[in-house]
Parts: C-alpha cells; sequence; structure tokens
C-alpha cells in the first residue's frame, strides 16, 4: 500500500481492509465468525492475510460463545464476525450473554448497503436497534472515513471499565469504499471515562471498619476476574493479611484459590451452608466485584441483616441497586485494593485471635457438610462423576466450561479453582449451550492446555454443531456429559414447585452420544458404572481428539444444599434434610412468583 | 408512558418499598449522535422506569451536543439507580437531577415551563369566553378565522393543565405540548 502512507499511520485502504488492519492493530490473533453476502468484502480480506487467524463456527450463536470463553480465558477481548440479518440476529443471545456476565465481545455485522438501509432489502434487519439493549454501546457506521476510528473506540469500550459487549454494523458499500484508516487514538471521546481509582477516603473508612470487625466476611465476584491477575493476588494477599473468610460467587470462582484455608465455597442459591451462614450472620462485610444478584441475596428483607457492608465496583449502577450498603467505593478491584493493602499494612495491626470465636463458629457450620452426596457402587452419582473429574486432571490445570443446569452447579460445588480464568460459566443469563462454542474458543486460545466442558444431557444439544468445528480446528475439547435423561433443574424445580408433575423435562429420543462422536469425526466414550469411571475419564484425557463423554449418571439426583425461592440465608434446604416432602413444601406461595 | 410505579430491579423486590414515590426533572446531556434518544428512552422502558415528560433538542451545536430534559417518578431509590443507569449510556456527558439541586440550592424546585398549542373551535359565546379566558392567561392567538382559534401558551405544567381543562367545554379541537424545558435559578450551569 504505497498511496499516501505517512508516518501517523494514516493510510487510504477499503473499508474492508480496515476491519482487519484494525483487528490487527488492537492486538487480535483470532476471531470466530461465519460468512454470508454482507460481510464478503471482509472475508475476501481475511483470506489474503495470516496475522489474524478466522475459526469458522457452525451457527453464529457458537460464535459469540467462542468469542466469550477465548475472553473470559485470556482477559482480552473475544471478536466474532457475522453476516447482516439472520446473522445478526443469531448473534443476539451470546450479546445479551456477554452483557451479563460483563464479558469484553467485539461483534462486527454485515449490513445492507447504505443506500438500501429501510427498504426491507434482502437479509437486512435493524440491527442496531435489536442489539441496543444487549449491547454496552454499538455503532452503524455509514462513513468509510468514520471507520477506523469506531472500531478502534468500539475495542476500547468493550475492555474498559465495567466490559461488555459491543457491535459494529457495517454496511456492505462502506467494506468496498475506500477512505483514510487512522490508527488507535490516544484521546477516546470525552463522555466516557470510567472511574478505575477509589476515593481514598472511602477507602481509610473501609480499612477502619474491616479492622474492627469481629465476624467480617469477604464475598468476591466476576469482578475481580475482570480486574485481572493483579486483583486476584492482591485479594490472597488481603485475606492473608486480614485472617478473613472469603466466600465468592459463581463468576468469582478461581479468584482465591479454593485449597486455601480461608475459603468457605460459593455463597447463593446453591451454595455452601457455611458461605451463606457467615454472610447472614457477619458483621461486616466486604463485597469485592460481585453485585448481590438475586442469586445470592435470597429474600432481600433477611439478608444479612446485622452487617455493615463496603462494596467495591467499577460501575455506580451496581451501587445500592439490590442492597443498600454502607461504604460504597466506585473503582476497579485492582486499583481500590492496591491502596486497601498499603492501608492496611501502614496502620492495621491484625489480631488473628480476635477471629478466633468466629472461626469457630465456621467450623461448627462447615460441619454440616453440606456438599455431602451418598455414593453409590451401582450408579454413578453426578457429584462423584465431578469429584473424579478433579482428582483425575487437576495436575493439568484445566480449563472448565459449563452448560446450564444441575450439572453447572455440581461442577462449581465439587471442582475446586485454583487460579483465575480457568472457569466460564455462563451466569447471569444462564444460557444453555455456551460450553461447547466456549470450550471452543478457550481452546483455540490455549493449545495444548485441558479443556472441558460439563455438559448436561439437554444443554449439550444445543450448540452441538460446534463439534464439527472443534474437529476443523484440532481443537480437542472434552465434553462430559452428565447424562441424567432429564432437563434435571427444571425436573428439580417442578419437584419444588408443581407438586412433581413433570412437564415435559424429561427427554426421549435421546441421540447415541458415542455414536454422535463419531458422526462428527471426534471421538466417544460412554460409562455407566462408578467403577469404570476412572479408566474411561483417563482415556478421555489421553485421545488427542474431541470427546464426547456420556456419563450416565443417577437420573433423579437433586442439587443440594438449596436456598428455596424467597427464602433466606439462614433457610437452607440441607441435602440430609431433602425429604421428598421437604421438598414439596420448601416454597410458599410468595415464593413461587420468583425465579 | 406511565408504565409502572414499582420498583424495578431484584425478583426478590416482595417487600413493598417504603419510600413514596416522588417527581423529579432530569437534565441529561449526550452527544447529538444518531440513536442516543433511543437508547435513552429505551432505557426508560426496558428498566420499568416512568417518563413523565421527555423533550430533547441540541443546545451546542459546534460540540454537537444535546440536552434532553426528563421528568420522571420514583422512589429516591429508584431515581438514583435511574441516574446511575443513564451515566452508564456511552455518548451521557452528565446528568444533573435537577430536583434534587434546587433542594440543595435551599429552592422548592427547579424552573420549569412547558409550550403548548391549542386549537379551539366555535362560535359565539364560547368563542367570546374562550378569547377572554386565553386573554386571562397570556395566551396568544397565533391563528384565527370565524370558527375557530389557536392559541399558544407556556408557562408551568399546572397552568396548561388548567388551560386545557377549561377550553375544553368551550370546543377544544386538539391539543399539541412540547414537554417540559427546564434549568435551575441561579447564576451556575448545569
Ligand atoms: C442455574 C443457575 C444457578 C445459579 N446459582 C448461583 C449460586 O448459587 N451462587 C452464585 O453465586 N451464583 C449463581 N448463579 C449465577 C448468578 O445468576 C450470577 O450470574 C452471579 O451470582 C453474579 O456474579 P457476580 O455478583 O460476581 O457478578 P458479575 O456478573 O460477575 O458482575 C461483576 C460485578 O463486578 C463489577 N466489575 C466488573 N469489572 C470490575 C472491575 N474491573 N473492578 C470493579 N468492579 C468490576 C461489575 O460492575 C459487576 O457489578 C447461578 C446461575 C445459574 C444459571
Ligand atoms: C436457552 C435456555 N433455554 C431454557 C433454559 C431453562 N433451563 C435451565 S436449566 C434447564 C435444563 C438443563 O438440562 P440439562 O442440560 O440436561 O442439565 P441438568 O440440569 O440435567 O444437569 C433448562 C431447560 C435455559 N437456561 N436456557
Amino acid at each position: 500500500m504505497s498511496n499516501g502512507q505517512n508516518d501517523t499511520g494514516r493510510r487510504e485502504m477499503t473499508g474492508a481492509e480496515m476491519v482487519v488492519q484494525a483487528l490487527k492493530d488492537n492486538g487480535v490473533k483470532h476471531i470466530f465468525g461465519y460468512p454470508g453476502g454482507a460481510v464478503l468484502p471482509i472475508y475476501d480480506e481475511i483470506f489474503q492475510q495470516d496475522d489474524v487467524e478466522h475459526i469458522l463456527v457452525r451457527h453464529e450463536q457458537g460464535a459469540g460463545h467462542a468469542a466469550e470463553g477465548y475472553a473470559r480465558s485470556t482477559g482480552k477481548a473475544g471478536v466474532m464476525l457475522v453476516t447482516s440479518g439472520p446473522g445478526a440476529t443469531n448473534a443476539v443471545t451470546p450479546l445479551q450473554d456477554a452483557l451479563m456476565d460483563s464479558i469484553p465481545l467485539v461483534c462486527i455485522t454485515g449490513q445492507v448497503p447504505t443506500t438500501l438501509i429501510g427498504s426491507d432489502a434482502f437479509q437486512e434487519c435493524d440491527t442496531v436497534g435489536i442489539t441496543r439493549p444487549c449491547t454496552k454501546h454499538n455503532w452503524l457506521v455509514k462513513d468509510v472515513n468514520d471507520l477506523a476510528k469506531t472500531l478502534h473506540e468500539a475495542f476500547h469500550v468493550a475492555t474498559t471499565g465495567r466490559p461488555g459487549p459491543v457491535v459494529v454494523d457495517i454496511p456492505k458499500d462502506v467494506q468496498f469504499a475506500r477512505g483514510v484508516y487512522t490508527p488507535p487514538q490516544t484521546a477516546p471521546r470525552t463522555s466516557y471515562h470510567p472511574q478505575v481509582q477509589g476515593d481514598l477516603d472511602r477507602v481509610k473508612e473501609a480499612v477502619a471498619l474491616l479492622a474492627n470487625a469481629k465476624r467480617p466476611i469477604i464475598y468476591s465476584g466476576g469482578g475481580v476476574i475482570n480486574s485481572g491477575q493483579e486483583a486476584s493476588e492482591l485479594l490472597r494477599e488481603l485475606v492473608e493479611l486480614s485472617g478473613f473468610p472469603i466466600t465468592s460467587t459463581l463468576m468469582g470462582l478461581g479468584a482465591y484459590p479454593a485449597s486455601g484455608k480461608n475459603w468457605l465455597g460459593m455463597l447463593g442459591m446453591h451454595g455452601t451452608y457455611e458461605a451463606n451462614m457467615a454472610m447472614h450472620d457477619c458483621d461486616v462485610m466486604l463485597c469485592i466485584g460481585a453485585r448481590f444478584d438475586d442469586r445470592i441475596t435470597g429474600r432481600l428483607d433477611a439478608f444479612s441483616p446485622g452487617s455493615k457492608k463496603i462494596h467495591i465496583d467499577i460501575d455506580p449502577s451496581s451501587i445500592n441497586k439490590n442492597v443498600r450498603v454502607d461504604i460504597p467505593i466506585i473503582g476497579d478491584v485492582g486499583h481500590v485494593l492496591e491502596d486497601l493493602v498499603r492501608l492496611w499494612r501502614a496502620t492495621v495491626k491484625a489480631d488473628k485471635k480476635a477471629l478466633y470465636p468466629w472461626w469457630e463458629q465456621i467450623a461448627k457450620w462447615r460441619a454440616r457438610d453440606s456438599l455431602a452426596f451418598k455414593t453409590n457402587d451401582e450408579v454413578i452419582m453426578p457429584q462423584y462423576a465431578i469429584q473424579r473429574l478433579y482428582e483425575l486432571t487437576k495436575h493439568r490445570d484445566p480449563f472448565i466450561t459449563t452448560e446450564v443446569g444441575q450439572h453447572q452447579m455440581w461442577a462449581a460445588q465439587h471442582f475446586h479453582f485454583e487460579k483465575p480464568h480457568h472457569w466460564m460459566t455462563s451466569g447471569g443469563l444462564g444460557t444453555m449451550g455456551y460450553g461447547l462454542p466456549a470450550a471452543l474458543g478457550v481452546q483455540i486460545a490455549h493449545r495444548d492446555a485441558l479443556v472441558i466442558d460439563i455438559a448436561g444431557d439437554a444443554s449439550i444439544q444445543m450448540c452441538i454443531q460446534e463439534m464439527s468445528a472443534a474437529v476443523q480446528f484440532d481443537a480437542p475439547i472434552k465434553i462430559f456429559i452428565l447424562n441424567n435423561q432429564y432437563m434435571g433443574m427444571v425436573r428439580q424445580w417442578q419437584q419444588l414447585l408443581h407438586g412433581n408433575r413433570l412437564s415435559h423435562s424429561y427427554t426421549e429420543a435421546m441421540p447415541d452420544f458415542v455414536k454422535l462422536a463419531e458422526a462428527y469425526g471426534a471421538h466417544g466414550i460412554r460409562c455407566d458404572k462408578p467403577a469404570n469411571l476412572d479408566d474411561a475419564i483417563n482415556e478421555m484425557i489421553s485421545v488427542k481428539k474431541p470427546v464426547i463423554f456420556d456419563c450416565r449418571v443417577a437420573t433423579l439426583a437433586n442439587c443440594f444444599p438449596m436456598i428455596p425461592s424467597g427464602k433466606a440465608h439462614n433457610e437452607m434446604l440441607l441435602p440430609d434434610e431433602a425429604t421428598d416432602e421437604a421438598v414439596a413444601n420448601a416454597i410458599d406461595a410468595k415464593g413461587r412468583e420468583l425465579v | 408512558m406511565n408504565a409502572q410505579l414499582q420498583a424495578t430491579g431484584s425478583a426478590y423486590f416482595i417487600s413493598k418499598e417504603t419510600q413514596r414515590p416522588e417527581i423529579h426533572t432530569l437534565s441529561v446531556l449526550v452527544d447529538n449522535e444518531p440513536g442516543v434518544l433511543a437508547r435513552v428512552i429505551g432505557l426508560f422502558s426496558g428498566r420499568g422506569y416512568n417518563i413523565e415528560s421527555l423533550t430533547v433538542s441540541e443546545t451546542e451545536h459546534e460540540k454537537h451536543l444535546s440536552r434532553i430534559t426528563i421528568v420522571t417518578r420514583g422512589t429516591q431509590h429508584v431515581l438514583d439507580q435511574i441516574k446511575h443507569q443513564l451515566e452508564r449510556i456511552v455518548p451521557v456527558h452528565r446528568v444533573i437531577d435537577l430536583t434534587v439541586r434546587a433542594g440543595e440550592l435551599g429552592q422548592d424546585r427547579p424552573l420549569e415551563r412547558e409550550l403548548a398549542l391549542v386549537k379551539v373551535a366555535g362560535t359565539g359565546d364560547a368563542r367570546v369566553e374562550a378569547l377572554r379566558l386565553a386573554d386571562a392567561f397570556r395566551a396568544s392567538v397565533i391563528d384565527a378565522n370565524t370558527e375557530h382559534f389557536i392559541f399558544e401558551i407556556t408557562g408551568k405544567v399546572s397552568k396548561i393543565e388548567q388551560f386545557i381543562a377549561i377550553m375544553k367545554p368551550l370546543g377544544l379541537v386538539e391539543v399539541c405540548r412540547t414537554g417540559v424545558a427546564a434549568m435551575n435559578r441561579g447564576p451556575q450551569g448545569m
């Protein structure tokens, strides 16, 4: 490209060339996509270069979740490329998923030419209109000279502040048009300036409150993962310094190691008894990058009634949204924790003895052993399957993705995470079909890692087509299906709420997953005996291809402990108390309205 | 557009909000770019907030800034959420709760004015009465023939409501209102 290049990086080129150039300039190595008429010029440019590798999925939803898995496991933006109309509408689910879970996702969509917009042209849809509520921001680029700037801004918005999905919609004529490319700018738009540094006075107040706590707890969340590796390290340092117990949401698992001695396990609806009881009875709660989701709080008016609450969050709208807090600190977890740890070191003489009574109380709750389950020699209990999977793979530092349902909760309870960025799950939207493509995305980013999708037999059928992409791109992902023949989580709720009338939650005509794996050119394994499980899992790990593992588990197991809808933390349903009758009566009329 | 009064938020908000809903006027400074109004309105409908009145116009042409004035209703908790949710929108520069600001300045309310065009048709006594009342309300006649008047009236919302109510039996045909324009008293800007 000789014409007009100068030392500021401004160059003349086509819109399609700009797209690829902007990807390179923003450090993108892989994108996930699916072609179509409205993005053919971009695909033509992709064809003519090697810097950005394109992963061809089999459905645009798969592209989105793959990009999410890629993003969550690397901390970088995930990128997807889809065509107009149906390509864009198929992207909506992963966009909303990424919005709910704060995942940086850049989605580039083709659009009909500007001259045809609004004419109901072939494969036209109002992409910016449809995706407005499910993106952090979106753009329709009508002038090729705005394209480079917009793409750079898109990466900036997606990855900074509270991360999220963005869409850049590019009409086909803009892709062909020539214009001036400008490199990523240093001065982003003036209206967008997330606050990363916390207010130091507030941090001081927080330290003072924490230092005098008798029954403190740290409740950390996905924001710690979003903030990056250093945030997790600072979190570990704070726990070490203070001697406080720590629990985490589903989204924050791995930020503090599950092997750490202060770890109470996950909290919330399917969290441990000790975590929820400690939340309920604490006197000071330090919430770090979590959003008081309804899966966490249970009945709001009974949520941790006696505690002072400190909340660190980068998004002011997360503060006081569901739960009113005493000391809000707006800022990035990493930055705020740096201040907090420094001030703690300088001002607090930790009196860990003062916490002994609290730890004794926690030990009593722990002794309830709320994750216990009865093992069985004949059938594989789903919890046992996860335990074995964990024991046999932990030395490989695996990346785990999940689908949505009971298996997801059992994975969260019984697989233990030592590091951040190794656990990808759809928490906020709860998207069945997330796990398989997410695993593909993770594997593309970490070629030699062991990547396992812990799946349910119903969820896995929602994006099963991506097996084909996994085979094509030599991504040896392992799909570990806890096959209970039911939509187990739905069945569990029908038991709780609807008199055990199992309306449409049983899957008849289940495919033969082993044959299905083989049909895709992958490897299939079936196991239905506890005694054979270890060997089968070892086989799965050793196979260098994608594997579908059909793990036949007890069909009617339920996921406990559980805070039934509309109940408080100290009203948990524990596994040993969950008789059929207790289950049938656990939720009252008010609770039935809730989700 | 008064969708609902109940605070949205957590599915677990089964306990009634204890605070009373209040009416507040917000000023929102935004980049005047395509779709920005849709973002603001979509936020209100998507999250179940109320819009009682909405006006928008570009106010600083060189910087392409528009000022959106929204009158909304909610408990203090909901109003805080509305402000923070608006601030998340990328092209939004600033959100000022004029009602809160007025309180801080020791004033009752911000200055709020609305303009309305009111068409009244009729003959005889009703016609005379309409004109007399318009005069009393300082509404001006901007179009008329022997069978109708169009009045232009500006003022507080309550005054306009009252004027319209009075015109109803006198042959009110149609009304067009701008929605509320508002700012705080005193020398400072928003
Ligand atoms: C079937 C099912 C059951 C579930 N059961 C449970 C359960 O039992 N327990 C549970 O915990 N979850 C459960 N979930 C998940 C739940 O729905 C929520 O997704 C989850 O609890 C939210 O996690 P979080 O609070 O960490 O927030 P996230 O969604 O991860 O949000 C992160 C928060 O941190 C903030 N943030 C982001 N980046 C930064 C930064 N750099 N600095 C500071 N702040 C930042 C954001 O503004 C946001 O407020 C379940 C989901 C499903 C599908
Ligand atoms: C796309 C989508 N549709 C519906 C649901 C509602 N839903 C939640 S869990 C579940 C059943 C999941 O069944 P399965 O994948 O077999 O997992 P299990 O609960 O049996 O472990 C359903 C239908 C959902 N979360 N996502």
